[in-house]
């Protein structure tokens, strides 16, 4: 039996009233988050307070889910060698079990973090868990893997990246995106090695270790 | 049906490289990034309820003033719709607004411009779109600002905007100017972006329909995330 024909997902003739001639548009063009993002997207850290009670995204735990508790913490560094302090980094993952907050994931647990990175170092640091294996689109297993998302004044369009884990070798061996990459000299650039209790993934905007952005 | 996000047209937006703004020398990427389908893991994305708003949490005149005061500046209502590239609107979809005052001074530490401070003002905000796609929210005008890249270079007044959409594959920062403002096309970040044509769909018209007699002129702003694919014809059979 044919799959019934909804109208807000799977039909390419299904436009909403809004749009009955099935009009394009293009995506609004990106813009820098310019030297004050922080004003707009983390208030308290900046001291603006009393707005909002506290700054989004500063627990990604916050219950009890299951799951390896890990600490990721990097810096974002530009071409010649500076930490930058006025990033905006945001992290989104899978749970522990593979589930995705909103699609089933587990209790207590967002999913997504934000840091401004330390006021004097530069240093972003999430208290999350290690997640699990999440299916590409032809259904393969990818490795785990972290998503970054960076923005900071002098990024015109945010940068995304993957944070895969040094210690999953197994897995990173067989993922469909790692292995495809061209140029396997450059994977090292997003694998995180675990030093001191923490996962490192510093990120590299140029330079000789010129962490891989995705166009995705 | 797990259908992708559309790809996204990199020749619209910026390039990662624009040496007239002059901080992205040192801090843009020299290799291309690579490309890949989005998964789930970009198809998904943080959601956010209406609870966790605060009353005012869209109403920039008042979110930082001390009670009975209200932030100085031409006072503005902004309003407009989140949608798809193909037009569907995206409801509860989180915008975080940030600016300067009306003065061009912003509330940062790091800010040296010699505009005063507003004291009743923050200069930040949010709120969550309607299952229509539409939002709102309420300021004053941020002023012009000089700032340090070329010996006397402006921003034209503007006011920041961060929208997550409901894919992490959708996120997106980018900032709204007003329309008539001589200033937009003399902007090294303005600048960066490719076309006029695109530079056009960042500048918000004055809508004298909305505006609240004696009170507040509106200014429409609508904004454009990647779309998902719609088709039937997604998913590959086995061994294709």
């Amino acid at each position: 039996m044919a799959a019934p024909l909804t109208p807000s997902m799977g039909n390419p003739l299904s436009n909403p009233p809004s749009n009955p001639l099935g009009e394009r548009f293009k995506e609004s063009p990106s813009q820098t988050a310019g030297p004050y993002v922080h004003i707009g997207c983390t208030p308290n850290f900046l001291g603006i307070e009393g707005v909002y009670p506290e700054d989004l995204g500063t627990r990604m735990i916050t219950g009890n889910p299951d799951g390896e508790r890990i600490t990721i913490k990097g810096r974002v560094i530009d071409g010649a060698g500076n930490a930058l302090k006025d990033a905006l980094i945001e992290v989104w993952q899978a749970d522990a079990a593979g589930k995705f907050a909103g699609r089933g994931g587990a209790e207590g647990f967002a999913g997504w973090g934000r840091s401004p990175g330390d006021m004097t170092t530069g240093e972003f640091t999430f208290e999350t868990v290690k997640p699990g294996r999440v299916p590409a689109p032809d259904g393969r297993p990818q490795a785990p893997h972290v998503t970054f998302w960076i923005v900071a004044r002098g990024i015109n369009l945010g940068l995304h990246t993957r944070m895969y884990f040094a210690d999953e070798e197994a897995a990173n061996a067989e993922d469909p995106i790692l292995t495809r990459i061209e140029h396997q000299s450059r994977v090292p650039t997003l694998l995180a090695k675990k030093e001191g209790g923490a996962y490192r993934f510093d990120i590299h905007l140029q330079g000789e270790n010129e962490t891989i952005f995705f166009d995705i | 049906m797990t259908n992708g996000f559309t790809a996204r047209d990199r020749a619209w937006h910026p390039p990662a490289l624009t040496p007239l703004y002059k901080t992205s020398v040192a801090r843009s990427p020299r290799f291309a990034p690579i490309g890949a389908a989005t998964s789930l893991s970009e198809e998904t994305g943080p959601v956010f309820g209406h609870d966790m708003l605060g009353a005012k949490d869209n109403d920039l005149i008042t979110n930082f003033a001390a009670p009975g005061e209200m932030a100085i500046g031409p006072r503005i209502l902004v309003q407009g719709r989140v949608r798809d590239e193909f037009g569907r609107p995206v409801p509860h979809c989180l915008l975080e607004v940030w600016q300067a005052n009306a003065g061009g001074r912003y509330r940062h530490k790091k800010e040296g411009y010699l505009a005063p401070l507003d004291p009743n003002f923050g200069g930040c905000g949010r709120c969550i779109t309607d299952e229509n796609g539409f939002y709102e929210f309420r300021t004053v005008k941020p002023g012009p600002y000089p700032w340090p890249n070329g010996p006397d270079d402006w921003r034209p007044a503007h006011i920041h905007v961060s929208v997550f959409g409901h894919g992490f594959a959708q996120r997106l920062i980018t900032q709204m100017y007003f329309e008539g403002d001589p200033m937009i096309w003399q902007c090294p970040i303005v600048g960066t972006i490719p076309t006029r044509e695109a530079i056009e769909t960042l500048v918000a018209r004055l809508d004298r329909a909305g505006s609240i007699p004696m009170d507040a002129l509106c200014y429409r702003f609508d904004i454009t995330l990647r779309g998902r694919r719609q088709t039937m014809f997604e998913n590959r059979m086995e061994g294709m």
